[in-house]
């Protein structure tokens, strides 16, 4: 199968929780990426080394220990940046996963005076393919602001319905926010033509980027974006840690987020001058060890190559819409084109419900997930309640694929629905 | 396939999945209740008509609306058959017979005399992850029943139907 990474068995070694079973002594067949992804063996030993040699706080510890610590989260940083082409590694601030990165940046702007004060009147535009971290903080902030809340609706084909792009963002425009790939539909969205868009009334565009990130080479200027934000566990990092790139002048804009150590310049009892980026955002002890982890997973991702990655990708999600469509009453919700979408596929399988279909399929050791996705409103935008995903990533192979289907056709028989 | 799965989805349970008792919203009824469970999002609307009062109120009727998976529907099914025509107390004990089995996690022995048709989900209890879909309308059956015993005396009919969670916490 063109298209496939050629060295798929051995980057499959690397990840040592696929090759344990399961109940029945099954073989784990894991699709659930979207979801997290699985870590390679370099990403754990990294993080054990690190507790077991060079364990310490960092920036305020200044022994030889805290040094390298310190190094090791900073060089991070330096890793992160170069990943997502930032033009400066100030701009690259640690959070603990992608909603808070995304709560960071609206919390702020609530608080914002100045250009990026948001009013009574001003509007905020997100999408109805969000997924609740990029619904539920710009709700926040427009309640307390008295701004209105505005959003894309969506094609039945599963695409951001641009129509009327001309009347949702316009002058009263402060904020766009939108994700790049969904993680219900898979859909890529054209973020460039939506920033550009969103820039000529000066507004600032917010991407999540938590399903572009690990599927898809990123440079974050190319995008448009003002700010971009993605979580470390779905690019085969660890949990407990998250990314916020924004432009340099945009941060030094904000306020700060949280307050506490690290984030100051000075403290008096009476007022406090603040650090500047990326420490101004940064208060307390950052998880140390799994900005770590994220740096090495990011080195192992761009050793085999975020192209490639992506070609596989879209090879072994082609292949699955392909098998798909196939069976019976089964309905893809999203573009069916491989090309345009990522790697998470959501369907509905007539007269089963989710959470029968991924009990049936867990029997078989294959993992999916269902329900809503922390998507509820596509969810109804497509008139169901919850789905069925199955979602790949670069260690997927086309039998595990073959194994769902296998799986899928298992279930309505066990249902007899066929 | 797998003895596991087939401990979980009993025919019984298969059975009131495709042919669900007492389905549809129907009048008259005291209270109104709409759960739902965020992890997944099943839904249940679900209406009660009691008459009498106290600890002799019996249940003349439960109707529901409801979303969800087999495991959800079946019992919404089975509850509404085995506490229709029960006094409350009675309904009450059933169900606290069955939250034990649900909470029994696979070694509590269910008692057929009372739960009859719910000992099918005897099974589920060994799949964490599924006791709340099982639970889902019986916890709100209870709800809407205290709403209305504790609205005793009050002479009108106005529904509750109010949003009640029987989870607090949404998932990621």
């Amino acid at each position: 199968m063109e298209g496939l990474l050629p060295d798929l068995e051995v980057i499959r070694k690397d990840f040592p929780i696929l090759s344990r079973t399961l109940a029945d002594g099954r073989p784990l067949v894991y699709l659930d990426s979207a979801n997290t992804s699985q870590k390679p063996q370099v990403v754990i030993d990294s993080m054990v080394d690190h507790l077991e040699r060079h364990n310490a706080n960092i920036a305020r510890a200044m022994h030889q220990l805290g040094a390298e610590s310190s190094a090791a989260f900073e060089e991070a940083r330096d890793k992160v940046a170069a990943f997502i082409h930032a033009p400066s590694r100030d701009e690259v601030i640690f959070t603990k996963n992608a909603s808070e990165a995304l709560n960071l940046v609206a919390s702020t702007l609530s608080w914002a005076r100045g250009p990026l004060e948001i009013g009574e009147g001003d509007e905020v535009v997100i999408t109805e393919m969000e997924h609740h971290s990029n619904i539920v903080p710009w709700q926040f902030l427009t309640e307390r602001k008295g701004a209105t809340l505005r959003w894309f609706g969506l094609t039945d084909d599963g695409r951001l319905d641009l129509s009327n792009i001309d009347d949702l963002i316009t002058e009263r425009t402060k904020v766009v926010s939108l994700t790049w790939v969904s993680n219900m539909l898979g859909t890529v969205n054209p973020v460039r033509q939506i920033a550009d868009r969103a820039h000529e009334v000066r507004a600032v565009v917010v991407v999540d980027a938590s399903q572009a990130v690990p599927q898809m080479p990123v440079d974050v200027v190319e995008s448009g974006a003002d700010f971009l934000v993605f979580t470390g566990h779905k690019v085969v990092g660890p949990t407990g840690i998250g990314v916020l790139w924004g432009r340099r002048e945009l941060l030094e804009q904000l306020p700060p987020f949280l307050g506490g150590g690290e984030m100051i310049a000075t403290v008096s009892m009476e007022r406090s001058t603040y650090a500047g980026i990326p420490h101004k955002f940064e208060a307390g002890t950052p998880p140390i060890v799994e900005a770590i982890g994220l740096g090495v997973a990011i080195d192992y991702v761009s050793a085999v190559g975020m192209d490639r990655i992506r070609a596989h990708e879209e090879t072994i999600t082609r292949y699955a819409l392909e098998q798909m469509t196939r069976i019976d009453g089964l309905t893809i919700l999203g573009p069916v084109d491989a090309e345009h979408r990522g790697g998470a596929i959501s369907f509905e399988i007539d007269g089963v419900h989710p959470h029968d279909v991924s009990q049936v399929l867990d029997s078989l050791g294959i993992a999916v997930r269902a329900g809503h996705h922390c998507a509820k409103p596509a969810h109804k935008r497509y008139g169901v309640q919850s789905s069925t995903r199955a979602s790949s990533y670069l260690y997927t192979t086309p039998q595990e694929i073959d194994a769902l289907i296998e799986g899928l056709e298992y279930t309505k028989k066990y249902f007899k629905v066929d | 396939m797998s003895q596991d799965l087939d401990t979980l989805y009993q025919e019984i349970i298969l059975d009131h999945y495709k042919n669900p008792l007492n389905a549809g919203l129907r009048e008259p009824y005291e209270a109104e209740v709409h759960h739902v469970n965020p992890t997944c999002g099943d839904e249940v609307t679900l209406r009660v008509h009691l008459s009498g009062t106290g600890e002799d109120a019996v249940v003349e009727d439960v109707s529901y609306a409801a979303e969800g998976c087999s495991i959800s529907q079946a019992s919404t099914s089975v509850m509404t058959d085995l506490v229709i025509g029960k006094t409350v107390t009675e309904a009450l004990s059933v169900l606290d017979d069955f939250q034990t089995l649900m909470q029994g996690r696979g070694a509590v022995e269910p008692d057929e005399e009372v739960l009859e048709d719910g000992i099918a989900f005897a099974g589920v209890a060994k799949f964490p992850a599924r006791v709340k879909c099982a639970l889902l309308s019986w916890m709100a059956w209870k709800d809407a029943t205290s709403r209305v015993l504790g609205e005793a005396g009050r002479s009108d009919d106005t529904p509750a139907g109010d949003d009640a969670r029987t989870q607090p916490k949404e998932q990621a």
